[in-house]
């Protein structure tokens, strides 16, 4: 299993206890989330929809590429890996 | 309330000056504390909405990304979200309703041809916005 920080935006970070930054093991993006919404349930429902899918208007990064451009859920991680959970931003 | 220093207002109006008459969006980073958020640096978004660049905004993702890799670098976070209404009030739609996230500042900038017409913030207060003084 590899270490991985996942950095949480302001505004999910009452979800998290205000951590800005919370280390996890797993070995792809999907159980590194899994691990994360187990420790903290209420940030289940600001990521997934009821089919366990990433919701639209949340981006994950993992370096600096979107993992949309990579595997999805099922990219793999390696020690050290950052991701980053950046929120959709729109409006009119 | 938001703290703007005036270099920030000024850098802030002239990226939504130059983007006239589209809609121009970007982050807003600094500091906060208690009940005061300061901003330190503005940095500007691209705005990937093809459709109605005018009337709405979709702000690019990797720009949000570069923003909070800079917020983080400085000892600082991002504490809101600034978009342009061209031709129209400071005053959040219902689309800028919708979109918007708890614990963020939204500042929202009036411009017409003739210029910055005014400069608003707003949070999300459960469904709704409530205006922030800005000083």
């Amino acid at each position: 299993m590899s270490k991985v920080t996942i950095r949480i935006p302001t505004p999910l970070r009452t979800m998290v206890n205000n951590a800005d930054e919370i280390i996890l093991e797993g070995n792809t993006v999907r159980e590194v989330l899994e691990q994360l919404t187990s420790q903290f349930d209420a940030l289940n429902a600001s990521l997934f929809n009821e089919e366990q899918e990433l919701r639209h208007f949340v981006n994950l990064f993992l370096a600096e590429t979107n993992i949309k451009d990579l595997q999805g859920l099922d990219t793999k991680v390696n020690d050290g890996d950052v991701i980053s959970i950046i929120p959709a931003v729109a409006g009119g | 309330m938001l703290k703007i220093s005036t270099p920030c207002q000024s850098q802030l109006h002239s990226f939504i000056t130059q983007g006239y008459p589209h809609e121009t969006c970007g982050v807003l980073l600094g500091k906060q504390n208690n009940n005061t958020r300061e901003i330190l640096q503005i940095t500007q978004a691209k705005n990937l909405n093809e459709e109605k660049p005018e009337v709405r905004y979709d702000l690019d993702p990797k720009d949000l990304l570069k923003a909070d890799n800079l917020a983080k670098e400085n000892g600082w976070e991002i504490i809101g979200i600034w978009h342009s209404h061209p031709d129209h009030p400071a005053k959040p739609s219902e689309t800028d309703r919708q979109g918007a996230w708890s614990n963020w500042s939204y500042v929202i900038v009036s411009v017409t041809q003739q210029g910055i017409e005014d400069t608003r913030s707003w949070l999300l207060n459960g469904e709704e916005f409530i205006e922030e003084e800005i000083i």
